[in-house]
């Protein structure tokens, strides 16, 4: 069975202490309080997510007279049926789910045939083509220059402004041609022998087997688009357009009383308002977080195999 | 497992293909195909045409959307021009550079990026090597594998969530005033005091990161040879003079090099979440360069003089890096290429 996935060291293993080793006592007090402080750093972590899910479901007036915890007071829903209710909300998750997948898709195409062909040694040119991506990770053009750039190609309040300029990350491109060049050269050679050429080892070969480190990518650039909101905030002035972040980001300004520019109403934003919007936008990554967590690890470990 | 079915299904033949790997076998076609002959741009081309056109949009990507910007900063010397060039339209040489050199904002968010930027440093960087030395003393899988889940999960969060947990705390009527009103202090209105907002940015970034910093540092703890701490344990050393005589130098070249990044990054303070955080009440202590750049850019659209700064402010940080990493090298022969 030959499958390709990442080797990366299992982070979780404890060592293995023989039976014959006594701990010292003071080794023994030291280990007990390592739990304590583990089990208190793991509680401070969740609390504004406890915190959060308290305020989602309490009424406004505990909230304001600083009676919310770790338990909803006054308990109720009218706040999740006025954001369920407001179109915004919606109009803005939909954005964000469609801008996701949009970038995501432009970037793994982008980046998967790069790095293939960037994995080929003998490949003329390739130092140039290599150097010309390093360079972006330690020069950029800055805000500035992107912005005159993205206005004068009518990006503006356009999905494109979203999901183009940000296709390839240079690390990740680099983290999966270095998978590319671990790839079992047996494979493809037979299967240029079989008659396929470099397109139909790619996609048939190649692609297939390299599923692990596939997935690993999509969801780095898909957790980093989902969570991104300044281009919108830069380049969507048109709320339709924009993403649940930027909705988000509307109503802490709002609560703040500053930065009206987006033209959310001035009216004070409820406390808790604004925490169920934030409870149903971090619910899709909290779902998901079980089964993402296993690949981003592994996917910082590979990327620093080869950074 | 389910990847390796899908494979075999989707390519039947290729698990007959495979031989069985050679550890010791000789470099054969293999040493042939990683030094090619010096070929022509002609034969390259008719050889590898399809690997090119792969690279077609990606370069064509790189060029537009990464070098154009690059070439952009030169609008930092030319005026510019609503509707005009990209690149400004008369050249006016050093004039906006003498105009942030001589701005007394300039040099007072010059002092806050630095101050912030070496606060994260100093506080924040320790912290994942010591959550990953306490991870390391545990002895049962499955708690340790708790408190990683629980501490990588602010990573994935998004930026407008960290800031409105740090709204929602911070309130007068959040957790932390209650604490401070129960143990008979009064209530801080954290966020419109300029002097609370570096301790409440460094922490909020303690939060968020020292959590999923530790991975790289528990990869390097689990190359330490077992055998290491045997021998020490023979020799007669607690747990405390393993620690710092195998542990802490087995993992030495991990800290040196994401020090390196760290350095090399500092001046990079998280913008986004300044830009979230702050408001003109906290600007004494909170505008950094990065948000006095987007105000000055994009809010009155000096976008030369906005320009002429981030140029600045980008030189900086590209020679933080080539010199943390020339230190480095010279000091432990470790670098990062």
């Amino acid at each position: 069975m030959v499958t390709t996935t990442p080797k990366t060291p299992d982070i979780s293993a404890v060592r293995t202490v023989p039976t014959t080793v006594k701990d010292g006592r003071a080794y023994t007090v030291f280990r007990m309080v390592n739990v304590v402080l583990l089990v208190a750093i793991c509680l401070v972590t969740l609390y504004p997510f406890v915190n959060l899910i308290a305020q989602s479901f309490s009424s406004q007036g505990y909230i304001m007279a600083g009676e919310v915890n770790l338990w909803p007071k006054g308990f109720n829903l009218t706040t999740f049926e006025r954001v369920f209710g407001d179109e915004r909300f919606w109009s803005g998750y939909r954005n964000t789910i469609i801008q996701t997948v949009l970038a995501t898709t432009i970037a793994m195409v982008l980046t998967t045939t790069m790095a293939y062909a960037l994995a080929k040694g003998h490949l003329k040119g390739r130092s140039f083509f290599i150097g010309l991506v390093v360079v972006t990770m330690f020069f950029n053009g800055g805000l500035i220059p992107n912005y005159l750039l993205i206005t004068d190609l009518g990006l503006k309040n356009s999905v494109w402004a979203i999901v183009l300029p940000n296709a390839i990350s240079a690390f990740n491109l680099l983290v999966m041609k270095s998978f590319f060049e671990n790839f079992p050269a047996e494979l493809e050679e037979a299967a240029s022998i079989d008659g396929l050429t470099t397109y139909g080892v790619f996609g048939r070969i190649v692609v297939p087997l390299s599923k692990a480190v596939i997935a690993t990518m999509i969801l780095f650039y898909a957790v980093s688009f989902w969570n991104a909101w300044f281009p919108a905030f830069l380049y969507l002035s048109d709320p339709e357009l924009q993403p649940v972040t930027l909705y988000l980001r509307n109503l802490l300004a709002g609560a703040m009383g500053s930065g009206n520019e987006a033209g959310m109403e001035s009216v004070q934003i409820g406390a808790n308002i604004q925490a169920v919007a934030m409870l149903l936008t971090v619910l899709p990554i909290i779902c998901f977080y079980p089964f993402i967590q296993k690949y981003f690890v592994s996917g910082v470990m590979l990327g620093s195999v080869k950074g | 497992m389910t990847q390796g079915t899908g494979a075999a299904t989707a390519v039947p033949d290729v698990g007959a293909v495979q031989p069985p790997p050679e550890p010791g076998g000789p470099p054969g076609p293999d040493g042939g195909r990683r030094r090619p002959a010096r070929r022509t741009w002609a034969e390259a081309l008719r050889k590898d045409w399809r690997l090119y056109t792969f690279l077609i949009l990606p370069v064509a990507f790189l060029l537009l959307f990464r070098y154009v910007p690059m070439a952009g900063n030169v609008v930092a010397f030319r005026r510019f021009r609503p509707g005009g060039s990209i690149f400004g339209d008369e050249w006016v040489g050093l004039h906006y550079v003498q105009m942030f050199l001589n701005d007394p904002t300039f040099w007072r968010v010059f002092t806050n990026t630095a101050i912030l930027g070496a606060l994260t440093l100093v506080v924040v960087f320790p912290l994942p090597i010591v959550l990953a030395l306490m991870l390391n003393e545990l002895r049962s899988r499955r708690f340790k594998k708790v408190v990683q889940t629980i501490t990588y999960l602010p990573h994935f969060m998004s930026i407008v969530i960290v800031a409105g947990f740090v709204y929602e705390l911070t309130a007068l009527n959040g957790t932390i005033n209650q604490l401070i009103t129960a143990t008979g202090g009064d209530e801080i209105a954290f966020m419109q005091e300029a002097d609370w907002f570096r301790t409440v940015y460094v922490s909020s970034e303690i939060w968020q990161v020292v959590g999923f910093g530790t991975i790289l540092y528990l990869a390097s703890l689990t190359t330490i040879d077992d055998q290491l701490y045997e021998a020490a344990r023979i020799d007669g050393a607690n747990r405390w003079q393993q620690t710092w005589h195998i542990t802490l130098p087995g993992i030495r070249p991990t800290i040196v090099v994401l020090l390196i990044l760290n350095i090399g990054t500092f001046m990079a303070v998280g913008f986004e979440k300044v830009l979230l955080l702050y408001n003109p009440l906290t600007y004494p202590t909170a505008d950094v360069i990065a948000t006095y750049l987007y105000r000055v850019g994009l809010t009155s659209g000096s976008f030369s003089y906005a320009a002429a700064i981030g140029l600045f402010e980008a030189l900086i940080g590209l020679t933080l890096v080539l010199s943390a990493n020339a230190i480095s090298k010279r000091l432990v022969g470790a670098s990062l290429w």
